[in-house]
Formats: C-alpha cells, sequence, structure tokens
C-alpha cells in the first residue's frame, strides 16, 4: 500500500504539494509515483526563478527503467530546487515526502491549492 | 503465446515480494528490493538469481564432439570431462543464432546451456544442422531449474550447503553434488563476473533449494537478486547480451568475441564469411562506454560523430551503481569507433568514452 499523507495535497499526475504558512508550497513526487518508477538515478530540475505555470513538465526523473516529466501542480516561480537530489536521487526513493522535495515554489494564485485532489481522492485515484 | 510462462520458483519470487515482469515470454522477477541495492549485494557479498528459464539442451551419441565442432565457433576440443566452454553458433552468413554454454559431462555426453528467448529456435537449428551426424539434439529445459548464486561470499555460503569440496571446482569447470540434499550439477560459472555458481537441479526441487539457500544466506549477506540486477551486472562486467551486442545480424567478430572464433579447428557454420570478415576488417563494431554523467544512455539512441552524423545506435544501456555514471554498449560504423561519440539525451550532448570493460574491478577467481 502506497502511503498518503492526510497533510498533502494532490495532482493526478502523481506529485504531491505541501502549502507553508508564508504562502509558498513545497512539491514533490509521490510514493506511489517513486515506487512505479523504481530506482531512481537522474533528477533534471528547473532554476531558481523559472515561472512554471499550472500543468507544465518542470523537470524530469529518471529510474533503470525510464524517464518521466513531472508537472508543476499548480502556478507559480520557483524559489528553491532540493540540491540533495543531484548527487543523490534516490531519496526520492527513501523519503518522498520529506528528504525527496523536489521543489519549492511562490504561489502565482494561492487559490489554486484548493483545486487539487485531498489525500482522500488521490487514495481512490491510484486505487 | 500470450501468456507467459512459468519457472519453478513462480510462488518463491511471489512469496519474497519479487517485482513480476514479461522477460522473453517468461514470468521473471525484476527485483524484490530494489535494482541498485541488489547489484550492489552481488558486487560486495552475494545474490541469488533464479534462471530456470534459460534452456538446457542434451547433446549425445559417438558424433557429438564433431557435431559440435561443426555447430559452435568455439574449439570444443578443449573440453574434458568437467570443464565448461563458452561459445557461440552462428549462421552461414555468420549473424549468430546463440551464445551458450557447452559442458562436456563425457567424450559422447555434453550439456548446452541457451537463451531462454531463444530455445525453440536453437532446438530447430541445432536438429536441423545435426543432420548427419551420428548423435542426438534432446530439448531438456522443462526438466531442469537452475539457481545462479553470485558474489564474493558464494562459496562460502554454498559450501555449507554441500559436502562437495567446492575449492575444487575451478572457474569454467562442474561436478555433480547434493546442495541442501538436492542433487544439482554444480557449475563454476556465471553471468555477474563475479565468483559463484549456477546450479542445474531437477525442476522439481528447484523450489525447496531456493528456499534452503535463502535460509541459510543470512551470515553471508544473500540478497535474493533480479534481472534487473542481472542486466546491470552483466553489461558492467562486460558480457554480451542476445538481441543486444549479438544478433542474427551481428556477427561475433564485430562484437567484440574474436576469442572465441577458431579458424584452426577447421569449417564450422559461418567460418567462411568470418574469414572473410577478420581479413577485411569488420565494418561495424561494438564499443563498451561511459560518460561521467548519471542520465542513462538507453538502447536505441542514435550516436553521432564530431560532426553530428549519425554512425550507429545505443544497444545496451544503464547506471552502473559502482562508479555512479551512465554505461553501455553501442554498435557504430568501424570508422568512427576511434572517432568521438556524442549523444543527445533531451537536448544535452553527451560524449561517450570508450572503455574496454570490466568497469568495475572483479574478483572472480
Amino acid at each position: 500500500m502506497s502511503n498518503v499523507p492526510a497533510d498533502l495535497r494532490y495532482a493526478k499526475t502523481h506529485e504531491w504539494t505541501q502549502v507553508a504558512a508564508d504562502g509558498t508550497v513545497t512539491i514533490g513526487i509521490t510514493d506511489y509515483a517513486q515506487n512505479s518508477l523504481g530506482d531512481i538515478t537522474y533528477i533534471q530540475m528547473p532554476k531558481v526563478g523559472a515561472v512554471l505555470k499550472a500543468g507544465q513538465t518542470f523537470g524530469v526523473v529518471e529510474s533503470v527503467k525510464a524517464a518521466s516529466d513531472v508537472y508543476a501542480p499548480v502556478a507559480g516561480t520557483v524559489l528553491a530546487v532540493n540540491q540533495l537530489l543531484e548527487a543523490t536521487p534516490e531519496k526520492v526513493n527513501q523519503a518522498p515526502y520529506t528528504d525527496g522535495w523536489m521543489l519549492k515554489l511562490t504561489l502565482a494564485n494561492p487559490a489554486d491549492v484548493n483545486t487539487l485532489l485531498n489525500a482522500a481522492d488521490y487514495g481512490k485515484h491510484i486505487g | 503465446m500470450s501468456v507467459p510462462q512459468v519457472t519453478p520458483l513462480n510462488a518463491f519470487h511471489r512469496q519474497h515480494g519479487g517485482r513480476m515482469v514479461d522477460f522473453a515470454g517468461w514470468d521473471m522477477p525484476v527485483q524484490y528490493r530494489s535494482i541498485l541495492e541488489e547489484h550492489k549485494a552481488v558486487r560486495q557479498r552475494c545474490g541469488l538469481f533464479d534462471v530456470s528459464h534459460m534452456g538446457e539442451a542434451d547433446v549425445q551419441g559417438p558424433d557429438a564432439l564433431k557435431f559440435l565442432q561443426h555447430l559452435v565457433t568455439n574449439d570444443c576440443r578443449k573440453l574434458f570431462p568437467g570443464r565448461i566452454l563458452y561459445t557461440v553458433m552462428c549462421y552461414p552468413h555468420g549473424g549468430v543464432v546463440d551464445d551458450l554454454l557447452v559442458y562436456m559431462r563425457a567424450p559422447d555426453d555434453y550439456l548446452l546451456c541457451i537463451n531462454a528467448g531463444n530455445i525453440a529456435k536453437d532446438i530447430a537449428w541445432m536438429k536441423e544442422q545435426a543432420q548427419g551426424f551420428n548423435c542426438s539434439v534432446v530439448d531438456r529445459s522443462p526438466d531442469y531449474a537452475q539457481l545462479a548464486i553470485q558474489g564474493p561470499t558464494a562459496a562460502a555460503l554454498v559450501q555449507t550447503l554441500t559436502l562437495t569440496n567446492l575449492a575444487e571446482i575451478k572457474y569454467y569447470h562442474f561436478g555433480q553434488g547434493e546442495v541442501a540434499g538436492v542433487k544439482c550439477l554444480i557449475s563454476r560459472t556465471g553471468y555477474t563476473g563475479e565468483d559463484g555458481f549456477e546450479l542445474y537441479c531437477d525442476a522439481t526441487a528447484g523450489a525447496g533449494l531456493a528456499e534452503a539457500i535463502l535460509a541459510a544466506g543470512g551470515p553471508f549477506g544473500l540478497e535474493l537478486t533480479g534481472l534487473g540486477a542481472r542486466d546491470s551486472l552483466r553489461l558492467e562486467a562486460g558480457f554480451p547480451l542476445y538481441g543486444h551486442e549479438i544478433t542474427d545480424q551481428i556477427t561475433p567478430l564485430t562484437a567484440g568475441l574474436g576469442w572465441v572464433v577458431k579458424f584452426d579447428k577447421g569449417p564450422f557454420v559461418g567460418s567462411a564469411v568470418l574469414q572473410r570478415e577478420k581479413a577485411e576488417g569488420s565494418t561495424q563494431k561494438i564499443v563498451y562506454f561511459k560518460t561521467n554523467d548519471r542520465r542513462i544512455v538507453r538502447a536505441e539512441t542514435p550516436v553521432c560523430d564530431a560532426a553530428g552524423l549519425v554512425v550507429g545506435r545505443v544497444v545496451s544501456g544503464t547506471l552502473s551503481p559502482i562508479i555512479n555514471e551512465a554505461i553501455g554498449t553501442a554498435l557504430v560504423a568501424a570508422t568512427a569507433a576511434a572517432a568521438p561519440l556524442v549523444v543527445d539525451i533531451r537536448g544535452t550532448k553527451i560524449n561517450l568514452q570508450l572503455v574496454k570493460p570490466p568497469f568495475a574491478t572483479l574478483k572472480k577467481n
């Protein structure tokens, strides 16, 4: 069974978001996604300052099996990327919701987060 | 043909968390836990692979040696009872039918180990080629389970389960004995570049043998290992895989397997064409590369020269968990094989650094 933390919001494309008190969001891929991909070997990330539209590809997650695009669940500007993943992309396998976070965004429209799935609905989505 | 075949260990894999995939028509575990971790376990400790999907054939009769000399490219006169030979067999045009191991049990009695995906094709080919020779070719594939225990601690682990003195079985030799009470052909061979064994036993005894090895494996750091690690280990060791580095369109000389092609033994299937290729030089070449980059260069990626002209294609590619960079093989025009070679990965140009395998230091005996 995949781990789907109750306090996060999800995109159907298997990214999670967590809104901080200051209105920034942290984004990563879900436990279900990392498990489906298998051993992650390389992660291509956007540059800090990049402006992303909702649904836009922000990077590539590569596993032994395949390379897959990852999508911005909400629109915003890249505030930070997880530098740790450059040398140790396996952190996404080991801790997809904590050490394996991918980027932080300043939201374009804070209300966008409400359009994302809650944990119960994402759980149903991955059935 | 849509229902995958299963090995005698199918239930074992499922009980132990194997992630099952279709491989060459077989339902096999690609991994149990992590391909990268399983790979490292085999380099550092040991791993247990189910290789029961591999095919076996008996070649028996007074003309068995004569037939094998005709069939394969290597010189089977080097064999003696208990000795194993790696070879390929070719079509008359020089392309490879399959690569295989030849075990001599007695001068008129041989066991061949062939690739899972090629069993039907190989058996038909061998029967056709055996016409006129006083020997039989019999498919024994369903009768055997085959387990590979590979890695630096493999010998110590297997020794706890057998009275056979494994020190007396050298690399590419085999003996008969009991392992965990199961009658086995004990072969000191493998497809990982590490020391280890391939155990051939009766199909019905395979799952029990696997459980016994797993139960004894704890102190030796044994890990269950799947086909994912098997592929990355063989590539890192520099071993060809049928369908990639060798095919019916890629000759052994093109693939860098000239060392198993022995012209001085007399004519064999494909020898005329291969001799010409040797004299005139191969027009294409399989090269091994690394990239100093973690982005995997996957099979079928076009390979370009410095001017951007396509000169070949990648045939195998993975990440080496040991050197932590992408490694692979490419089939390229021989004229380009010494020049700078470049691939494009999602818009980034990556230079291929040609190397002579193995990519990692191996400790096989």
